[in-house]
């Protein structure tokens, strides 16, 4: 892992990968999450980084490697997967949060997202299954409870 | 394990470091020997995933491909492991032993009795080697069809005519072991089987039950995190596209349904049984015509006489060739006919993929059938004597074993062609040629539930076959092993992804429920064969008895009378009849224990709906409260 992460900083700070940041272009260059949708959350989950620029340490980049290997459990990656699709940050997902998430599965292009009168039906589908307390928005352990039923999600 | 970043663990680890000083020596001693066992314990799991074969390629055609292609080649993987193990069970057990006694090797003897209480006739059995200068394409078209030189070897049931071994003074049974082998491996397979489908079934059967969850499984677990590639992921969102469209088009379906008038209900189900009909009759004939040629095969096949070489090669694989068609002409009429009944899309899917299963697996049911009409077809005295038509098969079971020799060496010949002469041509044609027909037909999919039936249709051969042929499962295992590198290769260069995804956790478990309806489809023929079609007196272990399966009641009877009391309790029916009860009794009791919990469960989900509106609530008061 060391050795993936010191391939990304350029050659003059090889030295102290351990305390040097990655800026963000970089991370997004690795080739697992070049194809992934979520990449620009995962970065900004994961980074500890004070001025908000998405960069990513050593440290930072063990734990998203920690968090997507096969021996994680699940509490562990459902509580992360929770914060990569809260798109605004505010601790539920609420109905714009699963819009975006939607649009971000089914592509960038214009023709690849769903109409609107989809996205509505899909949208209550998804309220319906698995928001216990009808409040509106998932929560964290609605969240966890929906996934530790899905198959398909390790 | 908890979600907390390095930082915090590397606290919390510090914290309980200097904890540890306060502790008493052996409890110091108990956590350092808990963390280092658990270090060794991943390092061995981590090094025994080197071990796996093919992880490597596995690997690599997930993050092209996705999850659903790569549960096909894990159970190809899982069928080569399967096989092999069959192969050296049958191998150490029955042809080891045999070579050993033929040879002499280590002291060893072996006794082979005439039978007793039979006519003379019955016994007779020359075996048509090759004498004498004969040309090079015999040697070739005994190959294919496993006569002539092949007849004697050790790879058919004909070979191991020896009532015991001597090994210096153990004495082996060895008919004994033989069927005990066969019952070993069979229930070798239904264990393993039935071992890797138990995880599948419980999320099946949770599955089933929470059948609304569907969309947020989509939703949450829909992106397959293991592409690396930026065609793949273009493809993977259309699919995911594709498929939350469909979903929701099957809703709006599902609506309009329910809201279908009396008449056009009698109109649809009046349809539906016009075309189950159809379907019967398509699969009368494609069993009338396996009939009809594999006695045509049988009887033409029998008279030496001076067919050219091709000829007779065309007629020892009629039947082969009949199934082959048959197999890939019926589900193509399937997935026609099946537009026209106006199921949902899904339901449409599973039907036609339960009439393929059962047109492959009635097949090689019809062949055997077939086979043992033709076997125990007795005009004359002398043959009622023995039995079974002595004349034309003093060794039946080596002709049944031959059968699914041919059976097997065609259906690789077949994948080996289809893929060279289709797939290859197809592609070349597709890159180069630019008119508008050749692009519309484009390239193929992978289709993963037709190359999965292609394989389990293979491994009933191999369960099937190999009571009568014990080396069949190195062949079977060669097969599988040169399948994967050839199916991987095609893959990779001509074939398209699948534009409509299949979830690999469902995938995998149907995989499994086919593969056991094949197990079970593969037991009817070998109990008829064991316990009621008399055994050949002229080869094979079992020539002193009537049956394949009387050596089982003879042994017994050596046994201590104590012993044989036991086993004839356990097999008489005032032991079966109760504990049959009992059983019934138990299953009753779990499937009410299961209905109160899903009642449970159903009443705290209303009283969570509860809790959510009281906080509603107070937290309106609280808010009015404070104005």
């Amino acid at each position: 892992a060391y050795k993936r992460f010191s391939e990304l900083l350029p050659k003059e700070e090889r030295e102290n990968a351990c305390s040097v940041r990655v800026p963000k272009s970089q991370i997004l260059k690795l080739p697992e999450l070049r194809a992934n949708p979520f990449q620009h959350r995962i970065c900004h989950v994961f980074s500890t980084s004070d001025n908000g620029d998405d960069s990513m340490s050593f440290e930072d980049f063990l734990d998203m490697l920690s968090v997507f290997s096969d021996s994680a459990i699940l509490e562990v990656k459902s509580h992360y997967a929770f914060r990569i699709f809260d798109f605004d940050d505010d601790g539920i997902l609420d109905r714009k949060d699963l819009e975006k998430l939607v649009n971000c599965l089914t592509g960038q292009g214009e023709d690849s997202q769903l109409s609107n009168a989809e996205m509505e039906q899909l949208i209550q589908n998804i309220l319906e299954e698995s928001d216990i307390d009808k409040d509106g928005t998932i929560n964290l352990s609605e969240f966890q409870l929906v996934v530790s039923r899905s198959p398909d999600f390790a | 394990e908890h979600p907390w970043s390095i930082a915090e663990k590397r606290r919390i680890r510090d914290c309980q470091q200097a904890d540890i000083k306060y502790l008493s020596g052996w409890k110091q001693w108990k956590r350092t020997s808990s963390k280092s066992l658990k270090k060794v314990l991943s390092e061995v799991k981590e090094l025994s995933s080197y071990l796996e074969l093919w992880r490597h390629d596995i690997h690599s055609i997930e993050g092209k491909f996705g999850t659903g292609i790569q549960s096909y080649f894990s159970f190809l993987r899982f069928l080569v492991l399967l096989t092999f193990v069959i192969f050296i069970l049958m191998f150490s057990f029955l042809t080891l032993p045999s070579i050993i006694a033929k040879y002499g090797i280590f002291n060893s003897s072996f006794a082979e009795s005439p039978p007793k209480n039979t006519e003379l006739h019955c016994t007779v059995y020359t075996p048509s080697g090759n004498q004498g200068l004969v040309y090079f394409y015999t040697y070739l078209k005994d190959l294919l069809s496993g006569t002539g030189f092949l007849e004697m070897t050790s790879l058919f049931y004909g070979y191991y005519t020896i009532d015991a071994a001597w090994f210096s003074i153990l004495r082996y049974n060895l008919p004994l072991a033989y069927l005990l082998a066969t019952f070993a491996y069979l229930a070798l397979s239904l264990l393993w089987i039935i071992k890797r489908s138990v995880e599948g079934f419980k999320q099946n059967l949770v599955h089933h039950e929470d059948q609304f969850q569907s969309y947020c499984n989509k939703v949450f677990a829909g992106w397959d995190f293991c592409i690396t590639d930026p065609n793949a992921a273009r493809l993977k969102h259309r699919s995911l596209q594709y498929e939350l469209q469909t979903d929701l088009e099957e809703e709006r379906l599902k609506r309009k349904i329910a809201d279908r008038t009396m008449k056009e209900k009698l109109r649809i189900y009046s349809l539906r049984i016009f075309i189950n009909i159809i379907v019967i009759a398509v699969l009368s004939g494609c069993f009338y015509s396996i009939y009809r040629a594999t006695v045509f095969s049988q009887e033409n096949s029998n008279d030496v006489g001076n067919k050219n070489f091709q000829a007779n090669l065309f007629v020892q694989y009629l039947p082969s060739v009949v199934i082959t068609l048959a197999n890939f002409i019926a589900p193509q009429i399937f997935s026609f006919l099946i537009t026209f009944e106006d199921y949902s899309p899904a339901f449409e899917i599973r039907l036609t993929l339960m009439r393929c299963v059962f047109v492959r697996l009635a097949n090689i049911g019809v062949l055997l059938f077939s086979l043992w009409s033709q076997i125990s077809h007795c005009t004359t005295d002398k043959c009622k004597a023995c039995g079974y038509n002595y004349e034309l098969y003093p060794c039946w079971e080596s002709e049944v074993g031959r059968e699914m020799y041919k059976l097997m060496i065609f259906d690789f010949i077949i994948i080996l062609a289809v893929t060279l002469f289709v797939d290859f041509p197809r592609k070349l044609l597709v890159t180069h040629c630019s008119c508008k027909p050749v692009q519309w037909c484009g390239l193929q999919e992978f289709g993963i539930s037709d190359n999965v039936l292609e394989i389990i249709y293979g491994q009933t051969i191999c369960w099937i076959g190999t009571f009568f042929s014990p080396l069949l499962p190195a062949i079977a295992t060669i097969k599988y092993f040169i399948i994967f590198y050839i199916k991987k290769i095609s893959l990779i260069h001509t074939r398209k992804p699948a534009a409509r995804p299949i979830r690999a956790s469902s995938s995998n478990f149907f995989f499994l429920v086919v593969l056991l309806i094949g197990l079970v489809l593969a037991f009817v023929p070998l109990g008829i064969s064991i316990a009621h079609i008399p055994s050949s007196k002229a080869c094979g272990p079992f020539r002193s008895f009537n049956t394949s399966w009387a050596v089982v009641p003879a042994t017994v009877l050596g046994f201590p009378t104590g012993l044989q009391q036991v086993l004839h309790a356990i097999a008489s029916e005032a032991f079966a009849v109760p504990f049959f009860m009992v059983i019934c009794l138990i299953m009753v009791y779990l499937i009410a224990l299961a209905g109160a919990h899903k009642r449970v469960v159903e009443q705290l989900r209303e009283q969570l709906a509860l809790e959510s509106r009281d906080k509603l609530f107070l937290i309106r008061k609280i808010t009015e409260a404070q104005r």
